[in-house]
This record gives structure tokens, sequence and C-alpha cells, in this order.
């Protein structure tokens, strides 16, 4: 029986010609992550350990990403925690408020990961990487200051899911839309503790972009990882960013997987999940009538530029409906720039709405947008769980850039055709 | 080991969102997150909840983010092992690296009444409900979670092993 890209790389980094199924492997890590609200806890854990380096100075990343800049007193002193923490370990990938984005847009960006990499993030959406090829989780605090100390983490081998995408994408369709209708057909544990491959000709109708927004809903799914075919494109992103050697690893034909599921792109349409869970999809024309008060765009999943690109395009010349707060956070410094250029922020002002610093902030509910008894948002983040934008009695519908945009304008949810 | 307490029962898809918001994200002390566990799924957790209880809950239990501050707030709140049909995968392993006790058992996560008074022998495996005098078969740990879990969570172990 042959291995799966995810088992590859795996048995590789635990130093194994083979892996299956279900083996618990230590493997070894090429990048350990953390954020504001993780890293404080793991300092405390690996500060408890006794040893004064990180096992790799170039092979720890800290980003304050989520309360920043410092929405509270309490926030400052988290912050505080980790940017001394990285002066004093002299972690070369620490990112200040004015070089920092959303962690899952910069390290990418950054260059920080390459196909092949095994990477472990304390935050569940580091699966986003598996867009470059890479085995990429998220774990929690305490793995996070074992990784630290130790350059290595356990794992389990997952199983893994096939999703064989063919065709190519409609108008005002994109990556997010095929990710919800993923969610929605498995369920949000439709593929617990499993990994998910894409894979199959229509890979090549899927910008970079789409991929990362796909892979960073995987945790949605329930999955361990979600990891992406390596082609000409990822192959391009990659040399673009970093310099740091790579290594593509293709599934073995034999291969075994608990499920195929062939996806025709083609007739996927805009998706909308309703609240409480990611799982609750309907597509744009069974959404009905849903007046809402707040729209979001941005977070690790569409605050790239080709999502303010087409929310752009859509918001062009228009204004926002009067009853709607519509907010725009670019993920990164780079983008927030690249839309400056663009004229991208200029159009977004003039339609009325908000454009933010690069922060995670409404997403989790955290600052910068946070919703009252009642409210509803149509967000382009990824959960919509119960409270996650604010009052536990509001209400996020998660969508695409371009339906969110189109939803501005109308003051409901609906169709970027209707508007444009 | 042993734990002993009265269950608390949940259902589906129980998300760190609900275990703990993210509005009291900004400290990582136990007893401060403590206060607040549940808080948007059962307000009135906090008041209910003795030492030594257990959670007992049906599919996919702490869904959602990496937090570690969801099983430590329900470690801090008392709770002494929590019960599932299924997991979310990085809320098994945040409990597990914490030394907090999860056992799989979809028989138990579905028998078991909110208010049963439970026993839990973590090292066979078993589950016992004292009020319904009936037996349930959880998955033991593998050995190598079992000795994380003897030294304490994931940092004991790591010591113990640079020893
Ligand atoms: S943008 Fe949202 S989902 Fe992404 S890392 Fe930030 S809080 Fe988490």
């Amino acid at each position: 029986m042959g291995m799966t890209m995810t088992q590859k790389i795996l048995a590789d980094h635990a130093g194994l010609d083979k892996v299956i199924p279900g083996q618990l492997i230590k493997a070894k890590l090429d990048l350990v992550l953390g954020n504001d609200i993780t890293a404080p806890v793991a300092i405390k854990e690996f500060n408890k350990i006794g040893i004064n380096e990180v096992f790799d100075v170039n092979k720890v990343a800290l980003v304050p990403d989520h309360f920043t800049p410092n929405k509270d007193i309490k926030s400052a002193e988290q912050c505080k925690i980790i940017r001394e923490f990285a002066r004093e370990k002299n972690i070369v990938n620490y990112f200040e408020v004015g070089q920092m984005g959303i962690e899952h847009a910069l390290i990418p960006e950054k260059g920080l990961v390459v196909p092949g990499d095994v990477v472990i993030g304390a935050d569940s959406h580091t699966c986003t990487y598996g867009a470059l090829g890479a085995f990429s989780t998220g774990i929690g605090s305490t793995d996070m200051a074992a990784g630290m100390a130790t350059g290595e983490a356990w794992f389990k081998v997952p199983e893994a899911i096939k999703f064989e995408l063919k065709g190519e994408l409609n108008k005002w369709v994109s990556g997010k839309d095929v990710i919800l209708h993923i969610i929605g057909m498995i369920g949000v544990d439709g593929a617990l503790y499993k990994s998910m491959e894409f894979t199959g000709e229509g890979l090549k109708a899927l910008s970079m972009d789409d991929r990362f927004t796909m892979a960073n809903m995987a945790i949605e799914a329930g999955a361990k990882n979600g990891i992406f075919e390596v082609d000409e494109k990822t192959i391009a992103y990659v040399k673009e960013h970093s310099t740091r050697e790579y290594k593509v690893y293709k599934a073995d034909e034999d291969a075994e997987y608990v499920k195929t599921y062939t996806i025709d792109l083609g007739q996927i349409k805009p998706t909308v999940a309703f609240p409480h869970l990611p799982e609750n999809t309907r597509t744009i024309d069974e959404v009905g009538e849903i007046a809402i008060d707040q729209v979001v765009i941005g977070s690790c999943t569409n605050g790239r530029i080709e999502d303010l690109r087409i929310a752009a395009s859509i918001l062009k010349g228009k204004t926002v409906h009067p009853r709607v707060r519509t907010i725009i956070i670019p993920a990164t410094q780079k983008i927030y720039l690249q839309a400056l250029e663009e004229g991208l922020l200029k159009i977004f002002i003039e339609a009325g709405a908000v454009v933010s610093t690069p922060t995670c902030g409404p997403c989790l509910g955290g600052h910068m947008g946070i919703l009252a008894e009642g409210e509803r948002a149509v967000a382009t983040t990824n959960r919509n769980f119960v409270g996650r934008m604010g009052h536990p009695k509001s209400e996020v519908y998660l969508a695409s850039p371009a339906v969110a945009a189109a939803s501005a304008i109308a003051g409901r949810i609906i169709s970027p055709e209707e508007v444009v | 080991m042993l734990a002993h307490g009265k269950a608390i029962k949940y259902g589906d898809n129980v998300d760190t969102d609900v275990i703990i918001p993210a509005r009291y994200l900004n400290t990582s002390d136990p007893e401060e997150l403590a206060k607040h566990c549940m808080e948007d799924l059962d307000p009135l957790f906090t008041k209910k909840v003795n030492k030594g209880d257990i959670i007992v809950a049906a599919k996919n239990f702490g869904c959602g983010s990496s937090r570690e501050h969801a099983p430590i707030a329900i470690k801090a709140s008392g709770i002494s092992c929590i019960i599932a049909e299924t997991f979310a995968r990085i809320f098994y392993r945040n409990a597990i690296n914490i030394g907090l006790p999860i056992l799989e058992c979809p028989e138990a996560s579905r028998d078991i009444q909110d208010g049963d008074e439970i026993k839990v022998n973590f090292d066979t495996g078993e589950i016992f409900n004292l009020t319904r005098n009936k037996v349930y078969q959880g998955a033991p740990f593998p050995d190598f979670m079992q000795e994380i879990i003897a030294n304490n969570g994931l940092i004991g172990y790591i010591k113990s092993t640079r020893r």
C-alpha cells in the first residue's frame, strides 16, 4: 500500500521509510508558530522545561495579530510577554505591529513555509500552509512550548480523504465557495482526525489565494490538515517569496484514501454558511431575505489581495447601504500597501466602508467591529459559532468577498450578479 | 487513576468559542478563565459545577480554535474528566498535554443523563454509571499518552526524558 502526500512528508520528517495511519510518530519541525493569545501560555510552559534557548532561532515565528494594536491593558501585557521573549531568545521571525499581519497570510508571504515542510502553529488555522504542499497543522500552547524546546512534535499519522477537482469556477465563484460547499457536504466533523488532500486537473483553475482560503478552512471540517498537490503555480509562488530549498511530495498511485470525492468546480454556486455552524450552507439562490447590519471583509481566510480586488470591483462607484457598517481589513502590511497603490482603498472609503490596519479584530469578536444583541453580519471569515463576533445572540453568515461586498450595498445577503 | 463526580451533559459540536469566549482571552490565568467557562452555552455552569464533576458530551467536543484556554478553563473549574462520542483533534491533544483526562465512548455519551453519578477508571477505560448501575467500556489511552498523563502533561514528560 502506498502513502498519501501527508504520510510521505511525515515519514520523511520522522526518519522512517514508511508510516501507516494510526501510527504514533515524532517528527522534526521546520517551523513553530504562535500568536498573542497562545504564545504567552506557551512561553510560561517553555520556561518550566528549564532550558534557555529555543531549538532554532530561525524556525520559531511569533506574530501578535489577534488583539493588536493592543486593544486594552490586558492584551498589551500579553503582547509584552511575547516581545520580551522574542528579544531575549533572539527569535528572528518576530513581527511587531507595523510589520505584522494576520499570521496565516503573513507566514507564506514572508517565505517561511515551502513545499514539503512540517509546521505546527498554536492557532487552528495553521492548516492554511497546506496550500503550499506542506504538512501544517494547528496545535495548542503546550505543544508549541515543546516544539520550541525540542524541534519535534508527536503526531498520529492520519488517514486521508481525497478531493479530486475538475472543471473551472464560474464568475463570482471562488475558493471560499468551494470549501463552504465541501464543509456543507461532509459536515464540521466530516474529516475529523484526517487529512484532506486536494488534487486533480481542476487545481489549474485555482489561484494561490483560492488555495490558501480552502486549506485554511480544512479545520472547519475537523481535519488535521488540508494539503494541495504542488504544481507550477505553487512553485512560482514559492520562488517569488522564498529562497529556501523545497521538496515536492506526490501521493503514490496506490495510496489509500478512506473516501474520494470528485468535485466539479463548474457546478459550484456562491455559497453562504448560516449561523451557527460552517456546515449550515445554502447556495445563494436559497438564501431568502436576510437583512444585515455589518459586513466584514478580511481575516486569514479572505483578507488577501485578490479578495480585496474582487470586493473593490463590486463596490466601485457605489455606496454601501446606510444600515450596513462595512469593515475591510487587509490581512498584511504588504497587502494593505498593494491595495493602496492599486487604488482599492480609495474605492472602499468612497463607498462608505471602514479600512483598518491588519488585525484579526472582529473575526474572533476581539475588537474593531463587535456585534450587539440581535445583530447580523456577513463575514468573509471562517467561523460562525455562537458569540464568535460579539454578543451570544448575534449572528454571523460566512461568505466570499464577492457576496459580502454585494450584500454591503444591498443591505441584505444577495448575489453579486444582482448589483453589478 | 480515577475520576468520580456528577455528569453535566451537553450535545454535539460544543465549540471553543462557547467553552471560553474570545472576549476573555486577554488573560491566561486559569482561575480568571474558569469564571467564564461555558458562559455562552450554559450560563449556570459555573454555579452548578462541583469539584470532580464530569462533562459528558456528544460529537466533536471542543471544535474550533486551538486555544488551550478551553481545556484550562474546564480543568480549573473543577471538572475531573470529559467523556464524549468524539473530540475535535486539537482539543484532544491540548487536554492530554495539560493533563485533563478525556475519553471517547459513544455508548456512555448516549446513555449517561445529566446528574448521573459517574466513576471512571483511566487505566482500563471503564466508565461506571452508579445511578443506573451500568458499565461502559471506553478506549484506554495508548502507552505513549499514558506516559504523558502520568507525568502530569507534556512538559513534565519532556522534563522526565531530558534527565
Ligand atoms: S483571522 Fe480569525 S481565524 Fe484567522 S487567525 Fe485571526 S482570529 Fe483566527
